[in-house]
């Protein structure tokens, strides 16, 4: 048995057979052959096999994903049945008398590079259908096996290098119990889904891939961050007693649902939910949050070809501000830019996309965006209780632009004979330095503040949170960040407003005692971390976490601020 | 041999959705259809010939189909055009 060291992304365990989502070796021979004949049917019969499965992937993806997404699969099958294709293939390995794996690979690569060289994104993009379609017909003819994680039916842990948003997308939440990366953080893509399938995950184990075959038995620890591979008998009960402790103390959190958030001694505080979609609200009333702290609507916009219209917009931002019913909502616009790009507005790379053209920068240049964004919020306002927050602001020339777009299109939909909410509150994320810094400005003119921690950190300490070799400056309780913290909530309490944050720290246990004495009044975390949040702010005195927070402040280094909290809270 | 010149009112001219559905129309006939843009002819049973035009809106193509199922190739692609708003 071996046992890998990681970072644990999402509670709870899970214990299940090894899936590898790792791609087979596809290195191949340049070979001349005897038989013509014979090998033209053995790429007939790969094309046949590759179509078989493509056809099994698109009707699971159409039960699973839904029509939309199942078309991608459709374009595949047709890639594959292309005449433009097969016929040069087919007469190449006549011909030239080249093995079927050399005529495939020439004659795909030859489309491949027509549709790079496109000027259009898009065009571009179809690139990628004809390399997936090759290395299907590929992997038949030299007979090894193509993943294909939508097809997985029974109960596996994922193991792979890191997972992407698509590879996510794929996975069926029946059958996967947990996963385990190479790669990735507490904040990454992979760690963000685990959490919102609410499946255990152990990210950042380095070498997942390496020390763990397909069947073998792991045991996912998304507790302490441990992956365990073929456990022996006695570990794996152990393991199971764990498993059931865990689901108990769910239970016991449970009864938290409709419970409101105060502490030991009396004092209310808001948990809110961050969610993605609308299709997140479920788990948001399941776990009890009291509103929506941050809604990233960035999720419209990916995934798709072209712009999200005003009118779908609307629906979606009417869906979880009537779901919510009457309770917060705070809707982030669109922060694009950074790590989440969108291929059809066609920007260009940049040498630092975490300090680019991103978020608000982009929409005060690229109004039209921006507006119609705006718009569909304005309109959906009167179905709820809704809050506008503008990501990355760094001045207040910044705020005051946008607000000024926002009060223009509101002035225009009410011209116009749209209903809108008379009092919309109007704040900002707190997660540039400068603006920290100058936040008893900023008070005098914004609603609220809503403090992004991942970037706040990330921009704080100068370290990117994609390169893992500074991840150790990933340091949430750092004093340098809490002081930035402080400054923030006083600078809020000082004009009368309130002061939120919605970056992971909020749902962080070592967090939570020193925010609460710092006077945070709203945290926003995921939807699976409330119940738990609630339970130990109800054990903790907000006058004695008050205590904590001044001392922490003033120490020197984190791991003496980690002590501090672990004694106060004992 | 039936031919016919459509003009691309699609927004997103013919790419992506569009193209599917009519290389799967004209794959379901015998004859061999051919799609005709800028001087360039491509075969329509093939979705990367199709793609590699990059037809936009406002285009002026020409389908032309040959054999036995031409007039009726031609006359079901003229129905998908028209049904799916792409070309008129």
């Amino acid at each position: 048995m071996t046992f890998l060291n990681g970072i644990a992304a999402s509670n709870g365990i899970a214990i299940a057979k090894a899936y590898r989502l790792v791609e087979p070796d596809l290195n191949f021979e340049n070979k001349t052959i005897d038989n013509p004949t014979a090998e033209v049917e053995r790429f007939r019969q790969a094309m046949s096999k590759s179509k078989s499965e493509l056809e099994a992937i698109r009707d699971r993806a159409k039960v699973d994903l839904g029509e939309d997404k199942a078309a991608i699969f459709e374009a595949h099958l047709l890639v594959l049945s292309d005449p433009e294709l097969n016929a040069p293939i087919e007469d190449k390995i006549q011909s030239a008398k080249v093995n079927a794996e050399s005529a495939l690979k020439e004659t795909a690569d030859m489309f491949v590079m027509m549709f790079e060289q496109m000027d259009n994104e898009y065009m571009k993009e179809r690139a990628a259908d004809i390399r997936d379609v090759t290395k299907r017909v590929l992997a038949h003819l030299l007979g090894v096996h193509l993943v294909n994680p939508s097809m997985i039916a029974e109960e596996v842990i994922i193991v792979a290098e890191d997972l992407t948003p698509s590879d996510t997308a794929q996975l069926n939440r029946q059958f996967v119990k947990g996963f385990t990366t190479n790669i990735g953080g507490r904040t990454s893509h992979s760690a963000i889904m685990a959490r919102s399938m609410e499946i255990p995950a152990v990210v950042g184990t380095k070498t997942a891939t390496e020390e763990i075959n397909n069947g073998d038995l792991v045991i996912v620890d998304g507790l302490k961050g441990e992956v365990h591979i073929n456990p022996t008998p006695e570990l794996v009960a152990e393991y199971r007693k764990t498993h059931e402790d865990y689901e108990v103390q769910k239970a016991e959190w449970a009864k938290l649902v409709n419970e409101p958030t105060v502490s030991a001694d009396g004092q209310h505080v808001e948990l809110a939910a961050n969610i993605g979609t609308p299709n997140d609200l479920k788990g948001v009333i399941e776990n009890g949050g009291e509103g929506v702290g941050l809604y990233r609507t960035e999720f419209l916009y990916m995934g798709r070809e072209q712009l999200p219209t005003e009118e779908e917009q609307f629906e979606a931002y009417k869906a979880v501000l009537e779901g919510m019913a009457g309770k917060p909502v705070v809707v982030r616009t669109l922060d694009i830019g950074g790590d989440k790009e969108l291929p059809y507005l066609e920007l260009p790379k940049e040498m630092n996309p975490f300090l680019g053209f991103r978020a608000i920068r982009l929409c005060l240049e690229e109004q039209g965006i921006f507006r119609t964004q705006l718009r569909a919020l304005l309109r959906a306002s009167s179905f709820g209780n809704l809050k506008i927050m503008f990501p990355m602001i760094a001045t207040l020339d910044e705020f005051r632009e946008a607000k000024a777009i926002l009060e223009d299109e509101k002035q225009k939909l009410v011209s116009e004979g749209h209903k809108v909410a008379d009092k919309i509150e109007l704040g900002i994320m707190v997660e540039i330095p400068s603006t920290a810094v100058l936040a008893d400005q900023f008070a005098k003119e914004v609603d609220f503040f809503s403090i992004g921690t991942n970037d706040l950190i990330q921009y704080t300490m100068a370290a990117d949170r994609m390169n893992q070799r500074v991840s150790y400056l990933y340091q949430p309780y750092s004093p340098s960040i809490l002081r930035l913290v402080k400054m923030v909530i006083d600078a809020a309490h000082a004009e009368g407003k309130w002061a939120g944050m919605c970056g992971e720290m909020a749902g962080d246990e070592t967090a939570i005692p020193v925010l609460l004495g710092l006077g945070l009044d709203e945290f926003s975390m995921s939807a699976t971390s409330i119940l738990k949040a609630r339970s130990l702010i109800k054990n903790l005195k907000k006058t004695d976490m008050e205590k904590l927070a001044s001392e922490v402040l003033n120490m020197q280094t984190t791991s003496q601020v980690i002590d501090a909290v672990n004694a106060a809270t004992k | 041999m039936a031919e016919k010149q459509f003009k691309v009112t699609a927004e997103t001219g013919i790419h992506a959705r569009p193209a599917t559905l009519l290389v799967q129309t004209a794959s379901r006939f015998d004859s061999e259809i051919n799609l005709e843009y800028k001087g360039k002819t491509v075969n329509l049973k093939s979705i990367m010939g199709v793609m590699s035009l990059g037809i936009g809106q406002g285009s002026d193509i020409k389908i032309s189909a040959e054999g036995s199922d031409a007039a009726d190739a031609l006359n079901s692609l003229e129905e998908t055009l028209k049904k799916e708003g792409l070309a008129e």
